[in-house]
């Protein structure tokens, strides 16, 4: 069966076809249409898969693990920087390995079209010494997918998938199985020492999975998606990973003369890398994201070999790969279109006409305008765009539920006034503990939680706190006196403003949640609302 | 619109790719979907410098953002009607006369044609009705794959549509 699928689809087709009982994950660009496709799909409603978004990547993770640990295939997706909030779970479940197959897809993000870093997740798989798949077409993603979860379970060790925007974002033809593979049933198999880490355990368990390394390579050798190419013309040779491997095809249409080694499984095939600098003068390393493979093939030894990619200039240092990227590594002609337009003036995002955290600026604009030396922080959603003009009014934004704590850290340094604005979902995702932490010093912050009920910037996902803020709040401490909800609309101005002002002046830990629902959902329930009228 | 002409490509049986855009920019800003078709396989999802056939645009300035990766026979099919949500967006008529420097161009007001013929919401299919010569696809095969994508939804869905792609093939030259 052909369906066009983009590459995220394509991997949550190639789950569910391989079985897959429960799909966890935190909404993240470019990964959120993987849990979306599942959600949507039939077949994991007939089976019941686990489908309902986690409260963070690190909740997500370990329930992913909770799943393996009883025998079932778990896939758990997230953004390259949600891999840092699940780091602890996720290199620890290395360290215990998996009893069902338990695949880790993370989406990494050069260029940065809609993230804060373009740090390459390859390194978290070294890191946590396990196997890590890098597809280089949708198709590939989707085949890859039931031999990760085979891999996963033959070598009882979370399986890494890394991709990149390009391939999550870009849709191909994919051929599918007819019919998908039976889930795994509930076994008890994993009573094993190894799930307890102890010191005493874990020590065991650490000689195990480095004894297991040579193993892993040794795979990556022989696997079906590393291949050695051979090319007539030795005077080069190139490597070239994942969608890398695409562009440096698109630059030879009939065919590359150079020998050609594509890596899409790791850990590095090194017999395979040492064929080629061994048979070619020079070798160019293409690789969409940091210079990961050119930097273990450089080393720090002298050596024959001259090593052209990233490091060395013939590719950009940072960003995106591009079919001209290569070419100008090549040294091929790159076409000539019509020269840029100079008129063009540029189109930032902006938030939504109506949106509710307009008014949250523009009241905090005019309370502030007492306070010269007031300063804002930030945290990650659509309100990060209060950084863009008129707004003018974030002062830092630096990673999930930062706002909160970065603001008592000023606080504590004798900042006054501090100011932390956050999303709804953000909070839940790793605020809450950042407000205990105030709460129990009554440091002297106003924290904003501006609450849309839905995750905002992704689509639209459901927001896990939803309908709880206030009991949230008061269970981590606060009273309420310094706990007020405004609606944010233009025409409560005057109140907002005045509530802001009382919150700023008093000397101690407040919350304020302005709350409106999202324009982006709003709209869209009133369209099925008017659908279903048009049914009855 | 890129769903239309996914359709057609994968009913004949060609490859297709699709880069899209989603997350951040998708908040009022710039946002561009590279899209290639071919009786070959396609390596690359992303479109070289001076190699795209075909822009299809929304808006005017937004069609010559992208001047860099249209070929020199290369077509520009836009909406003329200019989306303003920025302070310093150029003056309309220097848009026009960057447009009109391009060998190959098709600005409607499909807005306006949309409005006319009381199809308000097929204002998009216009366009892809005045691309069908750029794009190399026969007229009834983009017909055909109006027809599976808005069946789902209905006659009267796929008679607007229809009608819009007609309109837009008039505009062609």
């Amino acid at each position: 069966m052909r369906k066009l699928l983009l590459g995220d689809e394509a991997i949550a087709q190639g789950a569910l076809d391989a079985g897959l009982s429960g799909v966890y994950a935190y909404p993240g660009t470019p990964s959120t249409e993987i849990t979306e496709y599942i959600q949507n799909s039939k077949l994991a409603v007939e089976r019941n898969v686990h489908r309902r978004w986690c409260t963070n990547e690190k909740t997500a993770m370990e329930a992913a693990l909770g799943m393996s640990f009883m025998g079932k295939r778990a896939l758990v997706c997230m953004k390259h920087v949600g891999l840092n909030v699940c780091a602890d779970p996720f290199v620890n479940s290395g360290m215990t390995g998996v009893n069902g197959g338990l695949v880790v897809l993370v989406a990494d993000d050069p260029s940065m079209h809609s993230s804060q870093d373009e740090q390459d997740s390859r390194f978290y798989g070294k890191f946590a010494m396990i196997p890590t798949l890098e597809p280089s077409t949708q198709q590939e993603a989707y085949d890859m997918m039931e031999k990760a979860y085979e891999l996963s379970e033959e070598v009882c060790l979370p399986v890494l998938m890394r991709v990149t925007t390009r391939m999550a974002h870009s849709r191909a033809v994919v051929e599918v199985k007819e019919t998908p593979r039976a889930e795994n049933e509930l076994n008890y198999n994993a009573e094993a020492s190894h799930w307890v880490l102890l010191p005493g355990n874990a020590i065991k368990r650490n000689i195990t999975v480095t004894g297991q390394q040579a193993d892993l390579e040794q795979r990556a050798v022989a696997s079906e998606y590393n291949k050695y190419i051979d090319g007539a013309d030795h005077s080069m040779g190139i490597i070239a990973t994942g969608i890398a491997y695409n562009y440096l095809m698109e630059c030879y249409p009939d065919g590359c003369p150079y020998p050609v080694l594509k890596i899409s499984q790791y850990p590095m095939p090194k017999e395979l890398i040492r064929r080629m600098t061994a048979d070619c003068d020079a070798v160019l390393i293409a690789e969409e994201g940091q210079p990961f493979v050119e930097d273990l093939v450089r080393g720090v030894m002298p050596g024959n070999a001259v090593i052209k990619g990233r490091l060395t200039g013939e590719l950009p240092r940072t960003g995106e790969l591009s079919p001209d990227a290569l070419k100008k590594a090549l040294g091929l002609p790159v076409s000539e279109g019509y020269p840029s337009c100079e008129n063009v003036a540029p189109r930032p995002p902006a938030l939504c006409q109506g949106c509710g955290h307009r008014d949250v600026y523009t009241a905090l604009n005019e309370v502030l305008k007492e306070y010269p030396n007031a300063r804002v922080f930030g945290d990650i959603g659509c309100y990060t765009l209060g950084f863009m003009p008129p707004f003018k009014a974030i002062h830092s934004c630096v990673d999930m539920g930062a706002s909160i704590t970065m603001a008592k850290g000023a606080a504590d340094a004798g900042q006054w006034p501090a100011v932390a604005i956050i999303g709804d979902s953000t909070f839940t995702h790793s605020g809450m503990t950042g407000l205990l932490d105030a709460i129990n010093e009554n440091a002297n912050i106003t924290v904003i939680i501006s609450d849309n009920l839905t995750t905002g910037m992704t689509g639209g996902q459901d927001s896990a706190g939803t309908g709880k803020f206030e009991a949230i709040c008061r269970g981590l401490g606060m009273t309420d006196e310094h706990l007020k909800v405004v609606v944010p609309l233009p025409k409560n101005m005057p109140e907002i403003t005045q509530v802001m002002r009382d919150e700023i002046n008093y000397r101690g830990t407040s919350v304020i949640i302005p709350r409106r629902e999202c324009m982006q959902t709003l709209q869209r329930h009133l369209k099925q609302k008017k659908a279903q009228e048009a049914k009855q | 619109m890129k769903t239309d002409i996914g359709e057609a490509a994968m009913h004949e049986n060609l490859y297709i790719k699709q880069a899209e855009v989603h997350g951040m920019s998708q908040r009022g800003g710039d946002v561009q979907s590279n899209l290639r078709i071919s009786s070959n396989p396609i390596h690359s999802d992303l479109i070289a410098k001076g190699s795209a056939d075909v822009i299809i645009s929304m808006e005017p300035m937004e069609a010559l953002r992208y001047l860099p990766f249209l070929s020199k026979d290369g077509w520009i099919i836009t909406s003329s009607k200019p989306f303003v949500n920025i302070p310093n967006y150029p003056e309309v008529e220097t848009v026009m006369a960057d447009l009109a420097k391009v060998k190959n161009v098709i600005t409607l007001d499909i807005e306006q044609l949309a409005k006319d013929n009381e199809i308000p919401r097929s204002a998009n299919v216009i366009l892809l009705g005045a691309a069908q010569k750029a794009l190399g696809i026969e007229y009834d095969k983009l017909e055909n794959a109006i027809r599976r994508v808005f069946g789902r939804k209905g006659d009267a869905v796929v008679d607007a549509n229809l009608k819009a792609l007609a309109i837009g093939k008039e505009a062609q030259r």
